[in-house]
């Protein structure tokens, strides 16, 4: 069948809240669907006790799910935008990261936060932001970044599943792409990297937006007779550092590729990680594509130039061969 | 009352002694307030404190022994040394944990107060905090919530005055706490904290109606923080007490003089225990250090 990424959130929401009580959704407007439609019909099924809209609180809407994690719970939250996140971070940071370390093991947190991120709807420097790498940082979290519907099913499926808090960040661009997906979504175990696309020549790590922009550049580099591996890790952490290592010591060069700032940004770890572990295996140095470092701007030709693209994957590509 | 006292005494010459490590808050005045909430919860009652929690979780039923070897940074912990003074947790018990970020535990309160409905339970959530947490911008948001929602949890502040150094009215034109919620409709109430009995039958009627799935509610407690914020403190910031008028105060010699006991029995048990707990908390070695890396993630 064939679905969008929003509806396999949806889809796959009401399927795992059908099997199992403690699942519940809750978030700023969730009964009404959301911006988006992604909780679109699920209190018709589920009621608003297990599909609660919450006051503009980010920091009390996580910490209320932290609890009731704690508390035996598979609470799904939506942050409607990652820049709100800055509102939530002190609980997550602060409390679920750590409940299950400092408390020896006695607590923990399934958890599950749903957000997104993204820019190229004109929505400025506050609703476009590509946080992403802070997430990564704090030791307890896992961070995932599904690009597809099928991962963003499957990843949902394990998130829920998981005894810890995961961070899915959505990509707004991707919510209306459609694709074929299995009737019955498998799971997709966190920590484990899919290669898009295989190819020879130099081995592209991208995230979120940019795997389908930097499918776009593979494909335009065949013409050309490069042949460019793609690899999507899916989750930031865990991080399946073996299959990249793997691809760079075939392809032996290595760009990385995401939407979030250059400087700090989820690239420079995973170019850290491959030479630390494969420097012999480079041919060249390890580039990376991301947006400059400045806010995100409003004006439409502003934004679009801002936007890291399939142009600057292939320019990258090119330039490490 | 005199296990938190004898506890938190010896925990403040354990900490000059350098066996006790880190930052250590004392509740060492403030004891009615734990013994008269706790006493009357069940295990399976959600209890979550702040920075100062020794003495919520010895009055929850937290074994001394386990919250010494902690202090200690002991493998025997109850934690088993990974979280410390301001991270107490004792699940069996139902206490869900001190937080060293204030304010920062009251969400999660509201939230197994919802786990609790949901579940089809008649467990309460209990979360203390002082007058200093109030001016914080996650509180006002969980009494928002928690009230809307009706949760079965009862709010407990204990208002000794000051805000780590600073007193209450150098934060804020509101002196009760309260006054502070009272534009959301809470049942409130506000109670001489160093006064057990008065705690003890002020919050009763609060937590049988959160048992019937009422709330939420807060209480009060106006009390004193014998210590300094934390231990080795100065206290500049303020006077100390007369001894005559602490006499006066203390919540342990007030419930003795109400019940016409002298607690010297009360007092040497305690404080017998409390060193059995310092003896089995010597003997537990420190944790192998691989447990670090061991428990990142369930």
């Amino acid at each position: 069948m064939t679905t969008t990424y929003l509806e396999a959130i949806t889809s796959t929401l009401a399927r795992e809240m059908r099997l199992d009580d403690r699942v519940f959704v809750l978030g700023e407007d969730v009964a009404e669907g959301g911006p988006w439609g992604a909780t679109a019909g699920l209190v018709d099924e589920f009621g608003p006790e297990r599909v609660r809209n919450t006051p503009i609180s980010e920091a009390a809407i996580a910490g209320v799910a932290i609890g009731a994690a704690q508390s035996g719970m598979r609470p799904v939250v939506e942050i409607m935008f990652i820049d709100f996140l800055t509102l939530a971070l002190d609980q997550l940071v602060n409390q679920a990261a750590k409940a299950h370390f400092m408390s020896g093991g006695q607590l923990t947190v399934p958890l599950v936060v749903r957000t997104q991120g993204g820019a190229g709807q004109r929505g400025a420097a506050q609703h476009s932001q590509s946080l992403e790498a802070w997430l990564t940082h704090v030791p307890g979290l896992k961070v995932a970044m599904p690009a597809t519907a099928a991962d963003m099913a499957g990843l949902l499926v394990s998130a829920i599943a998981d005894p810890n808090p995961v961070v899915l960040v959505e990509n707004k661009t991707l919510y209306f792409r459609r694709e074929d997906v299995p009737d019955d979504p498998e799971p997709v175990l966190l920590g484990r990297a899919r290669i898009v696309r295989p190819g020879r020549d130099v081995t592209v790590v991208a995230l979120s937006r940019l795997v389908h922009e930097a499918v776009a550049a593979a494909e335009e580099l065949a013409a050309e007779g490069i042949e460019v591996e793609v690899i999507d890790p899916r989750t930031l952490v865990p991080l399946d550092l073996d299959t990249i290592l793997a691809s760079v010591s075939r392809t032996h060069r290595l760009v990385v590729a995401h939407e979030a700032v250059r400087s700090g940004g989820f690239g420079a770890e995973l170019a850290a990680c491959v030479q630390e572990a494969a420097f012999e295996e480079l041919d060249a140095p390890v580039v990376r594509v991301g947006a400059p470092f400045a806010p995100i701007p409003f004006s439409p030709p502003l934004e679009d130039d801002y936007l890291p693209g399939r142009d600057d994957v292939a320019a990258a590509v090119r330039s490490v061969l | 009352m005199w296990r938190i006292r004898a506890f938190e005494e010896r925990v403040g010459e354990l900490t000059r002694a350098d066996e006790v490590h880190g930052l250590v808050h004392l509740s060492v005045g403030q004891e009615g307030v734990a013994a008269g909430v706790c006493g009357s919860l069940r295990d399976d009652d959600a209890v979550y404190s702040n920075h100062r929690a020794h003495g919520h979780a010895i009055a929850k039923g937290a074994p001394l022994d386990g919250l010494m070897a902690e202090l200690m940074g002991r493998d025997g912990g109850v934690c088993r040394g990974l979280g410390g003074s301001m991270h107490l947790v004792d699940a069996a018990h139902g206490f869900l944990g001190a937080t060293g970020v204030v304010g920062g535990n009251v969400p999660l309160a509201l939230g197994s107060a919802l786990a609790a409905r949901l579940a089809g339970s008649d467990a309460v959530a209990v979360v203390f905090f002082g007058d200093g947490a109030v001016q914080s911008g996650i509180f006002v948001e969980s009494v928002n919530l928690a009230a809307l929602w009706g949760l079965p949890l009862v709010l407990v502040c204990e208002n000794n005055g000051f805000a780590e150094f600073t007193p209450r009215s150098a934060h804020t034109n509101v002196e009760r706490v309260s006054d502070v919620v009272a534009p959301y409709g809470l049942a409130r109430e506000t109670v001489d904290g160093n006064d057990v009995l008065a705690v003890r039958d002020a919050f009763a009627p609060f937590l049988a109606a959160a048992r019937s799935g009422e709330g939420p509610f807060l209480l009060e407690c106006l009390t004193h923080r014998l210590r300094g914020h934390y231990e080795g403190d100065p206290a500049h910031y303020r006077e100390a007490l007369a001894a005559e008028e602490w006499q006066r105060l203390d919540p342990i010699l007030r419930l003795q003089r109400t019940l016409g006991v002298d607690g010297v029995d009360e007092e040497t048990a305690a404080r017998a225990d409390v060193e059995a707990a310092v003896a089995a908390a010597r003997e537990s070695p420190f944790p192998d250090t691989r447990l670090t890396r061991s428990l990142v993630y369930a």
